[in-house]
């Protein structure tokens, strides 16, 4: 890295920012550990991704459309979601191809870089490991393997500590079945899908399942609660402060969110 | 509220036996596909120049097909051209009842399912008689293909032996797959002499050279284009590429996709019929050009790619959704992510658009497409198109994304909306695990955070500017 004090924007996500926000200030928390500057503007809401899956681009492109606005600059904007990040590396051209916007579109789609290859690939961080021996269940999504390709740097983060054991569920490549909105319009299929996927999550015997993208996630967790399975789910960026914080000075509250 | 497909599907999971024959199957071609390819940089190469061939022939559409058509006639192959369904199955009734006849043989078709011709040809009077052995199993069954290259995956040994039984009651019926095929080649040899009239698809048309190549594990579409009087070969049109030498290419591409094979036991390259110093062959070839929807495709620069399908089927085997419900969950005649794309343009947004929603965007099949279809991008297009021109079954939809838009779009709301539900996070928990919905149906529900990102932010000095 030539600048020693990168500057970032950080993108919270809506799910984040709703379900999790302790894992986004986890994820602002890594990369001031890492050195960088972190700029957090209040103007963001949602990347749009998902009224612009469920086929509605008039309604994504306004919502669009206000965030690059509230991400303007230069920035690397830096996203602890894959999803959301190809949404803004590989959609927005799409969405705004032939419209005024189309040229700020794309300055912001080469900005976006995800969390964990942002912490890894760019900055290459190497931090100790402070917290107790523990069993790892990786789960990478579609959008971190396939649209982003991103799982290498993840699991390299959680490979670097020396304590944690990262585990791979069998078939990982398979989609969890969340899908956004997939989850509600098919619940059958969803459910088996994901059935699938939290029986091999558990079949590797981790205590915790982790993973770049809060979607799955939320979905698995819901679908693990269910079932009364003991596994602890956690945003990856979440996991990895708690291990690399001084546990006395940093620790995160446990309290309402992740 | 719950739609035909919903219900198709919901039944399609409940059907324990297909679904663990489907699971399995699939699995098998996953890997067979895998191993077939074992170079990664090899195979994007390979794949860079299938979707290359396939783009260049559908750029040129028009004037290849011209070449084809003048080609094959030279090779003495009679060339006939059906804009729809109906005009396609008519030209095959007229052909067979010219060869004087009433029962025909037929080679698997995926088009022949398209246009349903063989209840076309029932209604005629004339008998076709499916000589693929998954083909011929599900035509005893009275059942649809439930996938284009493995029309009978969802049935095993045991299924099938119980369907001979019930159709030849009089046969002694092993359940060992060589008891089942020898009963299968012996029953449909006894037929292959007789009949005057096959009836085949193609796999690809060679506009250079006038040439028909079709591919097959059986010799059944050997028999049915060689043993007959007349054969009629019937295919969409955008099969056809330019030159002889993108056969291979394409070939290595479609047999290693679909299941790892690295060529099919038979590669029939068809140039006419029989030649007065020749021994065997058809009298006489007719190729029949189905457009059925495909030309409006071409004419769309997002939609063509859905042309470039060459029919291998790894897109479905690899999808979670197809090795889930199957064929039959479709409902279609070409299921998965290429069904989801396809049928809604051949058939209308209505009701076949539906499919375009059994898909989490996962990705998987345009990631094993050969010829690089973006599957998941021309899904969102059919719910786009859906959304746009069929405001009916969409406009709840609509409203609510507008809703979200107009909450999303303006950050001042969107703050005060995400600082409310944090506020009343302590009420609408609780209710979450009441509220009946789809989610919480097998799930727990999500909660709400207490706090808001911002809130956190600021706190620890993480600025704006
Ligand atoms: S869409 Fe691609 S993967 Fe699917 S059948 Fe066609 S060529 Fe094969």
């Amino acid at each position: 890295m030539s600048n020693q004090h990168p500057t970032v924007i950080f993108f919270g996500t809506c799910l984040i920012n709703t379900l999790a926000p302790r894992a986004g200030l986890a994820a602002m928390r890594l990369l001031r550990r890492a050195g960088a500057q972190v700029r957090f503007p209040r103007d963001q809401s949602c990347c749009g991704q998902p009224a612009y899956n469920a086929g509605f681009d008039d309604q994504a492109r306004r919502v669009a459309r206000a965030q690059l606005k509230a991400l303007e600059g230069e920035e690397p904007i830096i996203v602890p979601s894959a999803s959301c990040a190809g949404m803004f590396r590989h959609e927005y051209p799409r969405l705004f191809a032939g419209t005024p916007e189309q040229a700020p579109a794309q300055h912001l789609a080469e900005r976006i870089v995800e969390l964990c290859d942002y912490l890894q690939r760019i900055l290459g961080v190497n931090w100790p490991d402070l917290g107790p021996p523990v069993r790892v269940a990786l789960h990478q999504s579609c959008s971190a393997r396939r649209e982003m390709q991103v799982a290498a740097p993840a699991r390299a983060l959680l490979e670097g500590l020396a304590q944690v054991e990262v585990l791979e569920p069998a078939r990982a490549s398979d989609c969890c079945g969340f899908g956004g909105t997939f989850a509600v319009k098919q619940p059958d299929i969803s459910e088996a899908m994901t059935a699938d996927k939290a029986g091999a999550l558990l079949a590797t015997d981790a205590s915790v399942l982790v993973s770049q993208d809060l979607g799955c996630l939320t979905s698995l967790e819901g679908y693990l609660r269910r079932q009364g399975a003991m596994m602890q789910v956690q945003h990856i960026a979440e996991f990895l402060w708690e291990r690399i914080a001084s546990p006395e000075a940093e620790a995160l509250k446990t309290g309402d969110a992740r | 509220m719950s739609s035909p497909l919903r219900t198709r599907l919901r039944e399609a999971l409940a059907r324990a036996p297909a679904r663990r024959n489907i699971g399995r199957a699939m699995a098998g071609l996953v890997d067979k596909r895998r191993a077939a390819f074992p170079d990664a940089q090899a195979l994007e190469q390979l794949r860079d120049q299938g979707q290359a061939i396939r783009d260049q022939a559908l750029a040129n559409l028009p004037a290849l097909l011209r070449e084809l058509e003048a080609n094959c006639r030279a090779n003495g192959i009679e060339v006939h051209w059906a804009r729809t369904a109906a005009e396609a199955n008519e030209k095959v009734r007229e052909l067979v009842q010219a060869a004087g006849t009433t029962s025909v043989l037929k080679g698997k078709s995926m088009v022949s399912e398209e246009i349903g011709l063989n209840a076309a040809l029932a209604e005629a009077g004339i008998e076709a008689l499916e000589t693929d052995l998954g083909e011929w199993i599900i035509q005893l069954a009275g059942e649809a293909p439930s996938h284009i290259v493995a029309p009978a995956v969802h049935l095993d040994r045991r299924e099938v032996a119980a369907r001979f039984r019930e159709h030849f009651p009089e046969l002694e019926v092993g359940e060992e797959i060589a008891d089942l095929t020898a009963l299968a080649r012996r029953l449909l040899r006894e037929r292959f002499a007789q009949l005057r009239v096959g009836i085949s698809g193609v796999n690809f048309l060679i506009a250079e050279t006038g040439t028909l190549c079709l591919i097959e594990n059986e010799g059944n579409g050997r028999l049915c284009t060689t043993l007959p009087e007349v054969h009629i070969a019937i295919t969409g049109i955008e099969k056809v590429i330019a030159r002889l030498d993108q056969l291979p290419p394409l070939l290595r591409l479609l047999t290693r996709s679909a299941t790892g094979q690295p060529i099919t036991t038979y590669v029939n390259l068809i140039s006419g019929p029989r030649g007065t110093d020749e021994r065997d062959g058809p009298r006489a070839v007719h190729l029949i050009l189905l457009d059925n929807g495909r030309a409006r495709l071409q004419a769309d620069p997002e939609l063509r790619a859905t042309l470039r399908c060459i029919r291998c089927g790894a897109c479905m085997n690899h999808c979670p959704v197809y090795t889930r419900v199957g064929g039959h969950g479709y409902g279609t005649v070409y299921p998965g992510p290429l069904g989801a794309v396809l049928e809604p343009r051949l058939h209308g947004l209505a009701a076949p658009g539906e499919l375009a929603e059994a898909s989490s965007l996962c990705g998987a099949c345009a990631e094993v497409c050969p010829v690089r279809i973006p599957l998941p991008q021309l899904i969102r297009r059919v719910r786009r198109d859906r959304a746009r021109v069929s405001p009916g079954t969409t406009g709840r939809q609509a409203r609510l994304w507008s809703l979200w838009a107009a909450i999303m779009a303006h950050p001042a709301r969107a703050r005060a909306v995400t600082r409310t539900l944090a506020l009343l996070a302590p009420v609408i928990n609780p209710a979450l695990h009441w509220l009946p919905s789809p989610w919480t149906r097998h799930r727990q529900p999500p909660q709400l955070a207490r706090e808001t990102l911002a809130k956190l932010a600021s706190e620890e000095g993480f600025g704006d500017e």
